[in-house]
This record gives structure tokens, sequence and C-alpha cells, in this order.
């Protein structure tokens, strides 16, 4: 089934509104970078899982493109390397970088077996 | 501010303009590389690569979100602009995916060339939003 610009464009959007408040809600709870790499890894994972499992167009703009794509953030995560690395070394901003890339890739792979897993 | 209705009502409606705009960069992107190429060139790509549009958001959205947080003037367009838009603007989950469809030789350029950009546009739009104030 495809989807019309005007309804891609409405479930891209609303996905996106609602993807960039749950990241907002994290944030109010956790520190800066740690909720960074939170939202990260955990919208990796529903990104897996939703590249993976059968749920057509219309739900992969929607949850995928939309929700997952906001709800992860790579300017705030860019922001948060570049002033780790002025503020307390190099080394401790290639820490940041490296464990955002690490548990994100884990989680994606994650959330796409388990799709596989659970759609057989 | 942060906490309230209106606070979320504003990250909110930034995250929709910022996921949409996301959404047409990466077709424009992909529109742009078709009309660029011969055509020739991107079947033996196997079309346009996974990631082009992504890294074109990334890397503006690294730069404009460096801009935004050393010269914003409210905390409203700061959640407006900053944590609604440029944050959903860019993307960490379908950078990881498009580095995954690239392959191993691929995606690891494709990762190093996102975080070197990405840092990089991050770090000039800290200074430039600095020096200009």
């Amino acid at each position: 089934m495809s989807v019309s610009p005007l309804l891609a464009t409405a479930l891209v959007g609303v996905g996106g509104a609602l993807g960039a408040a749950g990241r907002h809600a994290v944030g109010l709870r956790i520190e800066g970078r740690r909720s960074v790499l939170l939202v990260n890894t955990l919208g990796s994972l529903a990104l897996g899982a939703v590249s993976a499992a059968p749920i057509g167009s219309a739900a992969t703009l929607l949850f995928g493109v939309g929700f997952c794509g906001a709800f992860t953030t790579f300017s705030s995560f860019a922001v948060g390397a570049v002033r780790t690395a002025s503020e307390t070394g190099v080394r401790a901003a290639a820490t940041l970088a490296a464990s955002n890339l690490a548990a994100a890739l884990a989680a994606f792979v994650l959330g796409s077996s388990l799709a596989v897993a659970v759609a057989g | 501010m942060d906490r309230t209705p209106y606070g979320f009502l504003l990250v909110a409606a930034g995250g929709f303009l910022g996921a949409v705009a996301r959404h047409a960069v990466d077709a424009g992107v992909a529109g742009v590389l078709t009309a660029a190429s011969s055509g020739d060139r991107l079947i033996a790509l196997g079309g346009v690569p996974p990631g082009a549009g992504t890294l074109v958001a990334n890397v503006v959205g690294s730069f404009a979100l460096g801009l935004l947080l050393t010269r914003a003037s409210s905390d409203r367009v700061r959640l407006l602009v900053g944590t609604g838009a440029l944050s959903s603007f860019t993307t960490y989950s379908t950078f990881v995916a498009d580095a995954v469809a690239l392959g191993t030789t691929a995606g690891a350029g494709y990762v190093a060339g996102s975080y070197a950009a990405g840092f990089a546009a991050a770090a000039l739009g800290l200074a430039v939003g600095r020096r200009r104030r």
C-alpha cells in the first residue's frame, strides 16, 4: 500500500511530535549527556524492531521515521561531545562518542532480532 | 517552563516540524543524487546510498544547534527550536540503521564521516554563536 505525500507528512510529523515530547520527558529526569545516551539507545532498539517487523509503510513512517527518528538525536549528541571535549578533555568525549555508537548499534541489532523472532 | 504543558507543546510542535523537514531533506537529497548522476552510477551503487539524506540533516542540524544554544534568547525559543525542531531534525537511530544497511566497510566509513563532520559542524556553530553575540 502506498501512502500519499500529504498523509506521509502527517504521519512523520505526528510521530516526530510524540518522539520529541518523549525525549524531552526523559531529559527532565536524567542529566543531559546520559539522557541523550539513553534516548539514542532506546530509540535504536525500537527502530531495529520497526525496520524488521512487517508493519507496512504507513506504520514505518509514523513509528520509524517520525517517532524513533525524533526521539533520538544526533545534534544534541554532537554538541554534548564537543562540550565534553572542551570541558573535560578529548578522552572523555571519545568515550562518550564510542559508547553512544556501541550501545545504539547493539540495541538496533537486538531490536531487529527480537522483531524477527516474534514475527517468525 | 520546561516542565509545563506549554513547554511540552513547544517541544512537540518543534518535533513535528523537525521530523517533517528531515523527511523532506531525505527525499530532496535522493532526488539531487539521482539527477546529478547519469543513472548508471547509481544503478552500480544499487540506488541512492542509505544515509545520504540523514548525513546532510545531521551535519546541518548540529551546526544550527551549536549556534542556537549559544544565542538562544529565551526558554521558549530553546524548547521550540532546539529541543523540538533541531533535535528531531537530526537523528541517531536512523543513522545507526543506515550504518548497518551499508555493511561493515562502508558503514564504518559512514560513521567516521558523520562523526567528523557532525562534531566539526557543532564546534563551528558554538564558535560562531559565541563570537557574534
